[in-house]
């Protein structure tokens, strides 16, 4: 501790896991908003990613949750958050946004897109697969053409909703934080577009990493023309978000209200590594220099791929201390702008490193597994199915 | 009556429920008290305060406040010259043990008492996901300790930090205003132990209550105005270096 703080001020009440859960739903909305480009605007050059993007984004919005339920006082008691939602409260709409969105949007959307497929493996797998698929079919084994048109339609109409409400569900994020008038390193209107854009721009690089490694795995080739083009919404993006925060922070020091020195004074010391070279320079102006080169000097195919590789990591580094500058940077100045305390991970606790690397981990092994259930790459049909077409 | 081990296992949950049911006790109850009668502040006058520690040292024993947590406290301020907003400002201990042999020289000492604002527009109640934080009829903001899910955004919310995390409770916590003694007629307890009068209890709606008076011919300030939280905290001589 430096300086004054409040007495109840030297404890941090928001731990690396409330960094983790912006993170993990940006990855969601971005990697949503990926796909909705090749279902609504007909983008055909990313269809490759759409399955994976879709699954990416439901493994990580089931695990979303996780790191705000380890972190309550009373978790048994979360779910008053359904039942008696407090209107006013920025946080209590957070389970409405999440269900709507993973109930009536992702796992809607999926199951649509997936339907011919389940229904495909429900024919040819047997024993404990084959119960599994025919549960997923939820008995609807009508693949006929008219059927799946219908699927395809009902799924466009529902990414259209989707899209929005993916909007909805980072932008909200960021009002989580935007809307604290007693913080004024959190309180600006531009939170909600800073943290939709940066989610945007994670997504992004997330599904083109997950590309690039399933690819890899599957010892098949790349399709340049989709990694073009993702690497591409990924600078074009990225470009606004950069911008944003630069409005944010050139408004700041313009403005220098009564917080500004204190602020600065942390951007300085405390988030030098974590914002200044973490976020803004490995983060933000290493990944958008590479991108930029890509887009103005003609690579061969191999150093793109390297290049994108590269800048998705870096990518994914900044937007992880954006994440943390704004949750943890935001407790470590006294309200009284007269001090600041510090934050020491801890290990082994409930709100240590370890929970907060498997929770990290975990959205990468149910994606594994949702692979393995649902294989995001065509399912051959077996002989004789599409004729259960007319049942 | 017979028993089997079947409906003892049975039984035995409900016999805990009921037995920690009776252990609890029935509610104090204020026959006397009608809270639509009553609107609760503060007035606190700072050059009436000495530092003693005396409120802090009260309000922990009769609010049984953990070690190192506030419900309230007290900063003590050195203001050189012209530097308003450079104060140096400490509070060793919430200043619970009165407070060691500070600057004297080249500038102006004084203590500031803090506590809770039980604000009108409150932050902290805004937030609330469920709604444990609430607004008492008579102008008391309270915690619902059996109902607050203890995920902290109300401890972010309040901008004067006077709310923290109850490491045993595993909820949100902070100032009462005494509220088990206010409903009977009694004063708060950091009220009742101050030496010099620092501290005032105001019943806003009492006609009678001399803060009336007092705010019509004083000039009263209350914290960070411009958050606009409707706070009843109202400070006399207030100096504008106060954060």
């Amino acid at each position: 501790m430096e300086g004054f703080m409040y007495p109840n001020e030297v404890e941090l009440q928001w731990s690396i896991l409330i960094v983790l859960y912006p993170f993990l739903t940006g990855l969601v909305a971005g990697a949503f908003i990926l796909a909705s480009l090749e279902r609504v605007f007909r983008v055909e050059e990313v269809k490759p990613t759409y399955r994976l993007a879709l699954l990416t984004a439901l493994a990580f919005l089931i695990v979303a949750p996780l790191p705000l339920q380890l972190h309550l006082g009373h978790p048994e008691r979360s779910l008053e958050m359904y039942l008696t939602p407090h209107r006013s409260s920025a946080m209590a709409m957070f389970g409405f946004v999440y269900l709507w969105y993973l109930m009536a949007v992702l796992v809607v959307e999926i199951w649509l897109d997936y339907r011919r497929d389940i229904v495909c493996l429900a024919e040819s797998s047997r024993g404990v697969k084959g119960a599994l698929y025919r549960i997923l079919a939820l008995g609807s084994y009508n693949i006929s053409p008219a059927a799946l048109r219908i699927d395809d339609r009902v799924g466009w109409i529902i990414t259209l909703i989707g899209i929005p409400s993916a909007f909805l569900l980072h932008g909200y994020v960021g009002f989580i934080f935007g809307s604290v008038k007693a913080n004024p390193w959190w309180s600006t209107p531009l939170m909600p577009v800073v943290f939709l854009f940066s989610a945007m721009v994670s997504g992004i690089a997330l599904v083109l990493l997950m590309y690039m490694v399933t690819c890899a795995i599957r010892r098949v080739a790349i399709d340049m023309r989709c990694l073009d083009t993702i690497a591409k919404y990924l600078f074009y993006t990225f470009v606004i978000d950069f911008a944003l925060e630069m409005l944010d922070l050139i408004h700041r020091i313009y403005e220098s209200d009564e917080s500004f020195r204190s602020l600065d004074f942390m951007v300085h010391t405390r988030l030098f590594y974590s914002q200044i070279l973490m976020q803004i320079f490995l983060g933000t102006l290493a990944p958008l220099a590479l991108l930029s080169l890509t887009q103005m000097i003609g690579f061969p195919a191999a150093a793109r791929r390297r290049i994108y590789a590269i800048a998705s990591v870096f990518t994914l580094v900044g937007i992880f201390a954006m994440r943390w500058n704004v949750v943890i940077g935001g407790q470590l100045f006294s309200k009284s702008f007269l001090g600041y305390t510090s934050y020491k991970v801890h290990l082994i606790t409930r709100e240590g490193l370890l929970p907060a690397v498997v929770l990290m981990i975990l959205p990468f092994a149910i994606l594994y597994l949702l692979i393995k259930i649902l294989p995001p790459w065509q399912v051959e049909s077996p002989v004789g199915a599409e004729m259960h077409g007319d049942d | 009556m017979n028993l089997n081990r079947r409906q003892i296992l049975l039984l035995l949950p409900a016999a805990a429920v009921a037995w920690d049911f009776l252990l609890a006790g029935n509610p104090e109850g204020s026959p006397n008290y009608k809270m639509s009668d009553h609107w609760w502040g503060m007035l606190i006058d700072i050059a009436k305060c000495i530092g003693c520690g005396s409120c802090v040292r009260a309000c922990a024993m009769e609010n049984d406040v953990p070690e190192g947590y506030f419900r309230t406290w007290v900063e003590r301020y050195h203001v050189t010259d012209w530097h308003i907003e450079n104060p140096e400002v400490d509070s060793p201990k919430g200043g619970m043990d009165g407070f060691p042999p500070g600057k004297t020289e080249g500038g102006k000492n004084f203590f500031v008492p803090k506590m809770c604002n039980q604000c009108v527009d409150s932050p902290c109640s805004q937030v609330c996901p469920v709604g444990a934080t609430f607004h008492t009829p008579d102008g008391v903001v309270l915690v619902d300790y059996d109902y607050c899910l203890g995920c902290r955004y109300c401890i972010q919310a309040c901008p004067y930090g006077c709310r923290f995390f109850h490491p045993q409770k595993h909820t949100a916590d902070k100032c009462t205003l005494c509220y088990h003694r206010i409903t009977k007629g009694l004063t708060t307890a950091c009220c009742e132990a101050c030496p010099t009068g620092a501290r005032q209890l105001a019943d806003l709606k009492n006609p009678n209550d001399p803060i009336h008076a007092f705010l019509k011919t004083h000039a009263v300030q209350v914290l960070k105005p411009h958050l606009a939280t409707g706070s009843k905290l109202f400070y006399n001589s207030l100096d504008g270096s106060v954060r």
